[in-house]
Parts: C-alpha cells; structure tokens; sequence
C-alpha cells in the first residue's frame, strides 16, 4: 500500500482525498508560519539581506533556520542576516509548489525528478514542524502507542507516521 | 576595534593570525529525531556528489557520534553548503577546525 511509484513517466504519487487534504492542510500551514520575515521592510531586503533578522522565539522557526555557528553568536546573526530571506522564499515555494499539484483532486500526481525533490523538502519541512510542535525523541513510536486515544495530540502522531511513510517511498522512489 | 592602526603591525605579519588562515573550516551535520536515514543520505549525494557509500557512512556518524563533518574548505564555501543543507532542512553548522 504505497502512495508514492516510480514510472517511466515519472514519480506518481496517489493520494486518497483525506491524505491530499492533510497534506494541502500542513503546506498551508507551513506557507502561513513562513509568512513573517523580520526585517523585510527595509531597503536592503530587495537584495535578499534581512536586516533584523534574530534568531525565531517559535521552536518550529528555530529548528527550520537554525544558528550555522554554535559559539558565535555574531557570526550565527551575520550568517542569518545574508540567508534566512532566501531560504524563508525556498521553503515557501517549495510548500506552493506541492499546493499547486494538489489542486485537481482525485487525479495521479505525476512528478519529475526536480518536482520530487521539491516536494521531498516540503514534506521535510512539515515533518520538522510537526515533529518540533510534538518533541518528537528516537523513541516516539512507543511514547504515541502508549497515549489515549482522546489526546488532541493523536491525530497529529499518526500524521506524522503517515508523513514519514510518504517521503520514505519519495526518497526510494528517486535513489 | 582601533582605528589608528599602529605602523608596527603593519610591517610585521602577525605569526598566529597566519597560522589560522590556512586551516580549513568545516561543514558539521548533528543528529535530529526527525530526519529520515535515507533522506540524510539522498542530500548527501544530492548536495556534495557523494557516492551512496560514503553518503551512508556520514549518515551514520551523524546518527551514531552525533554529528559528522560532511566537508571542508574555505569559510564561504563552507557557509554556502551549510546554507543549502539548510534549505533541505539539516541541521548543520560551520565551524573553523581545530
């Protein structure tokens, strides 16, 4: 039962519409959450240079554009500063990208090597940020076998199993 | 920071400073919960070239030690793959060696 089959046309990926809606309902959430860039406003932004950019107080922003040096804090801001922009554009185009293909529902999704490795990131992305909003540990699997079936986080575990499934058959599918 | 600076330093080329300047800086991936094994592989190969088997063996550095440098060169180059691993969503980091 895999969603995800390599052809000779290509990488095509089959989604029941409860699956392409959860999908199109974490990549409008992943668009929403990257939708603030600090220091966009300012004239060096046209340039892609963010000129307030800090490090994110929300851990989901923390882990998706983290700190490139771990014991200088100028060089971390330095390096933010010249990137974060960008790659804010990359993640934000790559979650659009998936939306996109998921606007005609029902229908095979098929996918060129470059369209795969987008939506590899995207769906990357999303498991980061479900991942992070759950504090997911090696040892996850057990810890969402053992809560009630009542706990609001649940639904989100088994989302994120289903996630994981997902970019396993993507990754098989391009090797 | 000095702005007069004094002649004396100028003629005389700093010993420790030129030491630095020829080490290397490194391009280091650390373990997280949440990237697939066979995702941190497929961005190796995909992002440095490398083959599948020396991909997967850095891959397993990183999930068994912790974290693994994944290359080496001058601080651009190696603030350029940290920036594109970032794009994948690694959790990567730049670091002079040491």
């Amino acid at each position: 039962m895999s969603n995800v089959k390599k052809t000779r046309k290509g990488v095509v990926v089959r989604l029941e519409p409860e699956e392409a809606a959860l999908v199109r309902a974490l990549m409008e959430q992943l668009v929403t959450l990257l939708g603030d860039v600090p220091g966009e406003d300012g004239e060096l932004a046209s340039v892609g240079i963010a000129e307030n950019a800090v490090k994110p107080d929300d851990p989901v922003l923390a882990r998706l554009f983290p700190d490139a040096y771990r014991e200088d804090g100028e060089a971390a801001g330095e390096f933010r500063r010249y990137t974060e922009m960008g790659l804010r554009d990359g993640k934000r185009e790559a979650a659009r990208t998936v939306l996109d293909a998921l606007k005609d529902p029902g229908s095979d999704i098929v996918l060129d090597q470059e369209q795969a490795q987008i939506w590899l990131r995207a769906l990357n992305d999303v498991r980061l940020a479900l991942g992070t909003r759950l504090d997911i540990s090696e040892e996850w699997y057990e810890e969402a076998e053992q809560l009630d079936p009542r706990d609001p986080r649940t639904p989100m575990f088994a989302a994120y199993d289903w996630l994981t499934m997902l970019q396993e058959g993507l990754v098989r599918a391009l090797w | 920071m000095s702005t007069a600076p004094a002649p004396v330093e100028l003629e005389r080329p700093d010993a420790e400073e030129d030491v630095r300047a020829d080490r290397p800086w490194l391009a280091i991936v650390w373990n997280d919960p949440i990237n697939l094994m066979s995702y941190v592989t497929y961005v190796f190969q995909t992002v440095f070239g490398y083959p599948k088997s020396k991909a997967e063996k850095l891959m397993l550095d990183v999930h068994h030690k912790g974290r693994a440098v994944v290359a080496k060169g001058t601080r651009e180059e190696m603030e350029r793959d940290v920036e594109i691993l970032h794009s994948y969503g690694l959790w990567a980091t730049v670091k002079r060696d040491d």
